[in-house]
């Protein structure tokens, strides 16, 4: 049901036909009014059939997030966002594409370029998905095997209907909607996301990705992820796709929390390609989004990487809170910008128990007239002892009208604690790039080449089919940057 | 077959070709010998196409195609193989990777069929062999640690697996033991046959025992000031570049 039709609805019944939530309902107007208030976050809720506990919960953040300030202290720069001039909800979606034909041949220029399967490019370029192939079969499928092992993977409105325990107990226990004013907003209003749960002692015996969670489409632009494993679980997950997303929304505040019980492990993967602006700069997605994993259990482990490559601005910080005794957090990223792209990424590390450790590697290309941020803290409180870090972060510019900075914030409060920092800015030099095109490479395989051999050591973090893409997408997301 | 009229050529303004002409039939391999800065690797780089390397004057065909009117991949794709004097670091790719990616590139433009990752290293390994090569050569990055030495060879294996109609090879002699000497000259006579000319660019007569090259000529000031047979590498061995810049 398109979203339009369905928003008419929910506003008709919800409204009993009179004007109880204060704006007109007539069939001209296609969607919920633009803006914030209270009533639209009562809307939200009552629209997904939420317990009271959750439109408390709501209403809570809404009205933290009224008293708080948008965050200045990142290096990107961005008109004043008007949040009263934002939809929260069903927010309108230009008519879907009938087919392939319909969709905008630059991206479909795009899908080639990244080897993109047929039936895969109709359902990123957001062609009626139930028109692309039997979703239903590969759902079900796929559901059955996690169930047969207990894992719950599906989306977070469903689990807030069938296990609202669990997500009571964890949601906003790692972020706590008043913990920054992005996560206030989305906590506010979150539409949709997704939440995976693993039993004690299971190892998922599949990566989960939400490609295959076929609803987890048009989540909007407040995405909520809750992610739990228990003692002894592992899973692996992978957030997003390689291939550009057609998406309207130009502001995605999503929150991510992950919890990893004793001996746990949680493997976060993000391929990042909203849509960037064009060459000048006009458009693109603002991604500001908060990630935070706390490894509560003992010997826990927390690994977040990501390929940053889209976005006009990116505003994020996936980070660890290290509180189980042995417990380990790492950080692999590769963060490009090309054009006039801003990005402020890093991570932060924070190490409360003992023998602790941590591992950051942050490697920035800036291209363009792009400007690349990667903004890191390290922390180490009294009680952990022992505690490791290490930390390396390099940056690559191409060209002479970018910008590369790094921000590295360490706080030991521990003697005993150990704390590596090394950085490196380089170009890519002439010589190399002659080197390449004498064997035969044009200029611009050369330089996907460089750059995905300077981002390697992040690259082979992720999961095989994944990596693969990735270095294709890198590729693709420098063309125009050489010559 | 390559051909070189009157090319001039100049650097920031300093005028380093002053008028070359040298033909290099099918087949055969030339030595190109002068003095420090006579001009010798501004005409391989000016053959490969780098850039900073202004070409004022003359022509330069290769098979009947104007070089100097294509890009650096062109002319890779047209069969020429510049062995670098100093090859070049590049971390974090493989070596494997690369020559592959080199070697389909080339493929791909001049219309023949990509090789996949399994033919690749079997052409790989055996080439490797042949040149008497340790087997990490193609797991490691680039040039990356490479011992001086250890680049040369890596130069060699590429120009063995890429198989050039014209290879250029900048003082690839230079820095190099007798042994590796030895195996970088039977990588080039490897490839020797009707098919296959190179200009091998050195300093010293050594590497012509081991390649024996059909003319020799003298760069000297930039241009050619003499040409001969292998018996003129001898004659400048024993008596050196002195008197030729006047010749």
């Amino acid at each position: 049901m398109p979203a339009v039709t369905e928003t008419i609805e929910t506003i008709d019944r919800l409204t009993d036909g009179g004007y109880k939530y204060g704006f007109e309902t007539n069939i001209e107007m296609e969607f919920a009014p633009k803006g914030l208030s209270e009533d639209i976050v009562r809307l939200i809720s009552a629209k997904k059939d939420e317990p009271e506990w959750l439109l408390e919960w709501r209403l809570k953040s809404y009205r933290a997030w009224l008293t708080m300030q948008e965050p200045n202290w990142a290096r990107v720069r961005h008109p004043r966002i008007d949040y009263q001039d934002l939809y929260y909800y069903a927010a309108p979606k230009r008519e879907a594409p009938k087919s392939l034909a319909d969709v905008d041949p630059e991206l479909i220029s795009m899908y080639d370029k990244l080897g993109i399967p047929l039936n895969e490019r109709a359902a990123l370029a957001g062609v009626a998905v139930d028109a692309v192939f039997d979703s239903v079969s590969v759902a079900t499928t796929f559901r059955e095997s996690l169930a047969k092992v207990g894992v719950i993977f599906g989306s977070i409105s469903e689990a807030v209907r069938e296990h609202p325990e669990l997500v009571r107990k964890y949601l906003g226990s790692v972020v706590s909607p008043g913990d920054n004013y992005f996560s206030a907003l989305n906590s506010a209003v979150f539409s949709d996301g997704s939440f995976v749960y693993i039993p004690r002692g299971v190892r998922c015996p599949m990566e989960l990705s939400t490609y295959f969670r076929i609803n987890a489409r048009n989540t909007g632009q407040f995405e909520r992820t809750l992610i739990i494993a228990e003692e002894g679980a592992s899973v692996s997950y992978l957030e997003g796709c390689t291939a550009p997303m057609r998406d309207e929304n130009q502001l995605h505040a999503a929150v991510v929390e992950l919890v990893a019980l004793d001996e746990a492990s949680i493997k976060y993967s993000t391929v990042q390609n909203w849509y960037p602006g064009d060459a000048q700069g006009r458009g693109g997605i603002y991604n500001f989004v908060t990630k935070r994993g706390a490894c509560r259990g003992r010997k826990s482990k927390i690994s977040w990487t990501q390929v940053e490559t889209g976005s006009a601005i990116t505003w994020k910080y996936p980070s660890c809170i290290l509180q189980g005794e042995g417990s380990s957090g790492e950080f692999y990223s590769v963060a490009l910008t090309n054009n006039y792209q801003q990005a402020d990424t890093g991570t932060k590390m924070i190490h409360l128990a003992p023998n602790t450790t941590s591992t950051i590697i942050s490697k920035g290309i800036s291209a363009g007239h792009s400007n690349n941020t990667y903004r890191g803290l390290v922390r180490i409180m009294p009680k952990a002892h022992g505690a490791r870090n290490f930390t390396q972060c390099d940056s690559l510019l191409i060209g002479d009208q970018c910008g590369a900075h790094t921000v590295p914030y360490i706080e030991s409060r521990n003697q005993s604690a150990k704390v590596e920092h090394e950085a490196t800015t380089s170009k890519i030099a002439d010589d190399q790039l002659f080197y390449c095109r004498s064997r035969g490479l044009s200029e611009e395989d050369a330089v996907g080449l460089l750059v995905n051999g300077f981002c390697r050591d992040v690259l082979k973090e992720l999961p095989m089919e994944f990596a693969v893409e990735a270095q294709k997408l890198l590729a693709v997301s420098l063309e125009g940057s050489v010559g | 077959m390559l051909e070189i009229k009157g090319l001039t050529a100049k650097i920031d303004d300093k005028e380093i070709l002053r008028g070359i002409d040298l033909t290099v039939p099918d087949g055969e391999v030339h030595a190109i010998m002068g003095p420090n800065g006579a001009g010798k690797s501004t005409l391989s780089y000016v053959l490969s196409g780098r850039e900073g390397y202004e070409v004022t004057g003359g022509s330069v065909l290769f098979n009947g195609r104007d070089l100097l009117a294509i890009e650096p991949e062109e002319r890779a794709a047209a069969g020429v193989f510049l062995a670098f004097q100093y090859p070049v670091e590049l971390p974090g790719v493989g070596n494997a990777n690369f020559i592959r990616t080199a070697l389909n590139a080339v493929r791909r433009a001049r219309g023949e069929p990509e090789l996949d990752a399994v033919a690749f290293l079997k052409e790989a390994r055996s080439a490797i062999k042949a040149l008497k090569m340790p087997d990490d050569m193609l797991k490691r990055n680039v040039n990356v640690g490479f011992s001086g030495g250890e680049k040369k060879r890596n130069e060699i294996l590429q120009m063995a697996l890429l198989k050039p109609a014209l290879a250029l090879l900048d003082e690839t002699d230079s820095g190099l033991d007798i042994d590796a000497l030895k195996i970088v000259a039977d990588g080039v006579n490897a490839l020797r046959g009707p098919r296959f000319s190179a200009l091998v660019i050195t300093h010293y007569q050594r590497l012509l025992d081991h390649i024996v090259p059909d003319r020799v000529h003298v760069l000297a000031s930039g241009r050619i000031v003499r040409s001969g047979g292998p018996e003129l590498a001898l004659e400048l061995e024993a008596n050196g570049y002195a008197g030729l810049e006047a010749a």
